[in-house]
Order: structure tokens, then sequence, then C-alpha cells
């Protein structure tokens, strides 16, 4: 069996920054990573991205050297994707964020509120319901994370947790300092109201919890494959046959529940903005459905039926 | 290792995109040109006012009106880069008219008793003499006949009336802020049915708190336009 060698250049300044010999055919971009990982200690695998062009895509961890359009000898540039962050680490906690700060709204603990409110609870049942439901949303994430999703990815840049902690935290912050507030006017049309969020609430928890097991399913244990979603046995999951991303279209239905709910603007904002960042996700998760199946079922929209 | 050619031109990097076409052109043309003129017309009016009255003070009322419309008009300058017949990226450009037109309306338009304050007179005569080379420049630059003059006027004035406005703006707000306090402009307070407060003066001073980290960043990021575009770099050919 005929080996390689694999010399890796800085895609930037050409550098040779490694070279391997007696590379194995069958070797895997994983594997040269890690090779290249010991002499580079500072770069873990995570953070490198591996190419055969300096301009061109990353490859992909599971590619196999003797596949890919490169001779015995191999050359392969090198881009440091910066330092990295694992995705659960990530959603754990930007959602144990809003978890706590919440609660803490909803305790009054000292120092949000007027000294004569500390530790006092509010008098509207609504309000009570209300933190029901927000932390029920969190904790039902928080174990989705745990033993539900299959990530494509095991990392992302650092920075992104700055910038999703600031997100996910300021608003529940925004959010419930309104709904746990002395002064909290509860909503118009009082119970009738309140019943009619509870059920769109629930019925889009319910909703998108079916989607993420559905999606689960679509991919075995440790594999990144990637296959049309369609309906199954759960009636929850016949929205597959409008939307190419109900589990957006079902969290943009909690939120509007919640909205309802609370009748409360920096909810209503928060639904708002959440459902743009929804709609920016479910497109590009739409055309990239579309660019990779050929028979991709045409009646779906990438979020609202029909509609967008 | 082979060697990169020389480039020998540097007023524009080659662009791989084709911009906007014909119609779009004369459209931005005309937009461009009208907006050099109002600006012109704001100019003037500033100078004759102070020949008149032989001071500095309340210059500000003689060229109210057209500050509004010209200021207010460049929102469509936002929708020029979300159509994509203008290639800047659409939160930037988003960003820097709204802020222009929150001075305008939010700050000088809605505290009257900050009109007769110097310190709008320093920021209008800073936006006035940007807006008039930086929409000259554009003209031109669509016509494809771009005067060194103008080119070097928009990378070089901006060092001494970026600051000038920023202090100029930074001044007003505060000038605005004991009258928005005493008055409750544009606040809302609980209780309320829709469950939300708004203080315009807190509003106010985190505004000027965020010019702490922005004015540098876009200050800089002129700069760095500047060597770009003024500095001729060239390549020279590389020998391993």
């Amino acid at each position: 069996m005929k080996h390689y060698e694999v010399e890796i250049l800085d895609a930037k300044t050409k550098d040779k920054l490694c070279f391997l010999d007696k590379v194995e055919p069958n070797a895997t971009i994983g594997e040269i990573k890690s090779m290249f990982h010991k002499s580079h200690p500072q770069w873990y695998p995570a953070r490198q991205s591996i190419r055969l062009d300096p301009k061109g895509k990353s490859l992909k961890d599971e590619d196999v050297l003797q596949n890919l359009p490169v001779g015995t000898t191999a050359t392969f540039y090198f881009r440091d994707l910066g330092a990295q962050i694992s995705w659960v680490t990530v959603f754990l906690t930007e959602y144990t964020g809003p978890l706590l700060i919440y609660l803490m709204f909803y305790f009054r603990v000292p120092f949000i509120y007027a000294p004569k409110y500390d530790f006092t609870t509010s008098k509207h049942w609504v309000v009570h319901l209300a933190c029901m439901c927000h932390s029920f949303h969190y904790v039902k994430r928080l174990l989705e994370t745990l033993f539900v999703h299959r990530f494509s990815h095991g990392t992302m840049p650092l920075r992104n947790i700055f910038k999703n902690c600031s997100y996910y935290w300021g608003f529940a912050a925004w959010m419930a300092y309104y709904i746990n507030h002395p002064l909290y006017t509860p909503p118009i049309y009082g119970e009738q109201q309140i019943r009619l969020a509870l059920i769109i609430f629930l019925f889009c928890q319910i909703g998108n919890f079916s989607i993420h097991i559905a999606l689960r399913n679509l991919r075995p244990p440790g594999s990144k494959t990637r296959k049309i979603p369609y309906p199954t046995k759960n009636p929850f999951t016949w929205i597959f046959l409008l939307v190419s991303c109900p589990n957006y279209t079902y969290e943009l239905g909690s939120w509007l529940g919640f909205t309802l709910m609370t009748q409360c603007v920096p909810v209503a904002f928060f639904t708002l903005v959440g459902f743009i960042q929804m709609t920016v996700w479910a497109k590009g998760k739409h055309r990239s459905y579309l660019k990779e199946f050929r028979d991709y079922p045409p009646l779906r929209s990438p979020i609202l039926p029909f509609i967008l | 290792i082979a060697g990169t050619s020389k480039a020998a031109h540097s007023d524009v990097a080659p662009k791989k995109k084709k911009g906007p076409g014909a119609l779009a052109t004369a459209y931005l043309v005309i937009y461009n040109v009208v907006m050099t003129a109002g600006w012109l017309v704001i100019a003037v009016g500033l100078v004759r006012a102070y020949l008149a009255r032989g001071s500095y003070h309340g210059l500000y009322y003689s060229i109210e009106k057209p500050l509004k419309f010209f200021q207010t008009g460049a929102i469509l300058e936002i929708l020029h880069c979300a159509v994509g017949i203008v290639p800047s990226s659409v939160v930037l450009t988003g960003f820097q008219v709204m802020s222009r037109v929150f001075l305008t309306w939010a700050v000088t338009h809605s505290v009257r008793e900050v009109q007769s304050e110097d310190s709008v007179l320093l920021f209008v005569t800073a936006w006035t003499v940007t807006e008039i080379i930086r929409y000259s420049f554009y003209t031109f630059s669509l016509l494809n006949h771009l005067p060194y003059l103008i080119k070097w006027a928009r990378y070089t004035f901006f060092i001494v009336l970026y600051p000038m406005g920023v202090t100029g703006e930074l001044l007003t707000i505060y000038a605005a802020l004991p009258y928005v306090q005493k008055t409750g402009l544009y606040s809302v307070t609980l209780p309320n049915k829709y469950n939300f407060s708004f203080d315009y003066h807190t509003f106010l001073i985190l505004t000027m708190i965020s010019y702490i980290p922005l004015f540098p960043q876009l200050y800089f990021h002129m700069m760095r336009q500047r060597k770009k575009v003024l500095g001729h770099v060239e390549d020279y050919s590389k020998v391993e």
C-alpha cells in the first residue's frame, strides 16, 4: 500500500506549517487534523479549517484522503477558525440564564423593585401561570439539548456565547421585569384571553417537541446524515406537508401564546425579533434542502404555510 | 513559487459583480445631485443668515425646513442598499441615517429650548460640509469622472468634521436632558395595559454613552479607508 505525504500550508501566508509522511491512504481529514494538532497544540481539531484551496470550502472530517483530488503528496491549506465552544455548552448556558433570571424577578429579589415589594408575590394568578409557562419552556429546551438534539457541528466560535447570552438573558430580564412588576396590568379580556393563550402555548410546545423528536429520528446516533423530514403518525408532525421548519413555526406560536397571556409589549417585541431570526434560518434551511434533494416536496414553505 | 503581478491602479478595487443598471444609475445621479443641491442651499442659508445677523446665535431657524427635508430624505439611501442598487450594508447605512434623523427630529425639533444652542450650529455645519462633499463624490463616481480633489476632500475633511459633529451632537443631547426630565417627553409610565414603560431621559443618557464605543470604531474605519483609497498601494512581484 502506497503511503501519502501531506503538507499543510497557512492559507493566508502560504507558510509551511506541517509535514506529515507515511499517511495511510484511507486516513480521514479528522485524523489528519489530530496529527496536525500534535505538532501545533494550540490549534485543536475543532478550530482547524482544512481546505484544498486557500479560498475554498472547508473539507469535512469524514472525507477520506485517497478520495480527494490530490496526488500522493497532498497539499492542504489551513485556516484558524478561532477559539471554539461546543454547541451543547452554549445552549445550556443561554437557556439556564432566562430560567434563573425570570425566577429572580418572579420572587422579587431585592434591588429590582421598591423595597416594600421585596420577596412579595403578585396578586394576579396569570403572573403565576406565566412563570410556570416560561420556566417550563426553558426546562424543556435544556432537556432537549441534553437528550434530544443531534448536532451537525460540534462547535461554534467562542464569541457567539457572549452574543447569544446577551440576547436571551437580556430579553428574559426585560420581559420578567414587567410581568412580575407590582404595577402589572392583567389581560383586558381576563380569563377568556388567558385560557385561549394557554391552549395555544401548550399546543405549540407539544408541536415543537414532536418536531424535535421527528428530526432526531431521521438521524442515527453519532451520524451527521441529512434526510428530508416527512409527517409521521404523530398529528403534530403533519405540518411537514406545508412547512420545511415547523419547529420554528411552533416556536413562534408558543411565543404568540405567551404574548397573549401576558399582554406585555416587551414579550411581543421578543416574539417579533425571534420570528425575524427564525425566518432567516428557515429560509436558509429550505434553500439547502432544495439544493441537496431533487425530489423535495414543492408544496412546502420555509416557515409559514403558503406565506413565508 | 509564482510571483504576483504588479497592479497599476488603486482608485477602485476591481469589482467582480456588475453595478446598478442604466436606469438605476440615472436615478442615483439625480438623487445625489438633488442632495448636493439641497445641502448647498443649507450652506448658503447659514452664511446669509450669519451675514445678516452678524452673530452665530440662532442660525438654526434660518435653515430649519431644508435641514429637516434633506436629512429625512436620506432615508431613501437605506432603500437603495436594500434594493441593491448601492453596494453598502443596509444595517450600517440604516444606523448612520437613523442616528441623523434622530438628532434632527427626536432631539432638536422636539426640544424647543435646545434650538438656540450653539452646539446645534456646530453639528449642522459639520453635517452640511460633509454632505456636500459626500453627495458630489457619489455623483461624480457614478458618472465615472471623479476629480481627485473631491476624493481627497471626502477622505480628509472627516478628520476634523467628524469629531466636530460628534461634539455638537453630544452637547445638544446633553442640553436637552433637563427639559426632557421636567416634561416627561416621550416617556411612558406604569401602570398601563401594555405593561411597558420607557424613560426618554435615561434613553438619551444611554445614547450619549453609546458614542464612546461607536465613534472610535467609525472614525478609525474611515482612517483605514483613507489609507486604502488615497494611499496608492501597489503590489510588487514576489520572488521566492
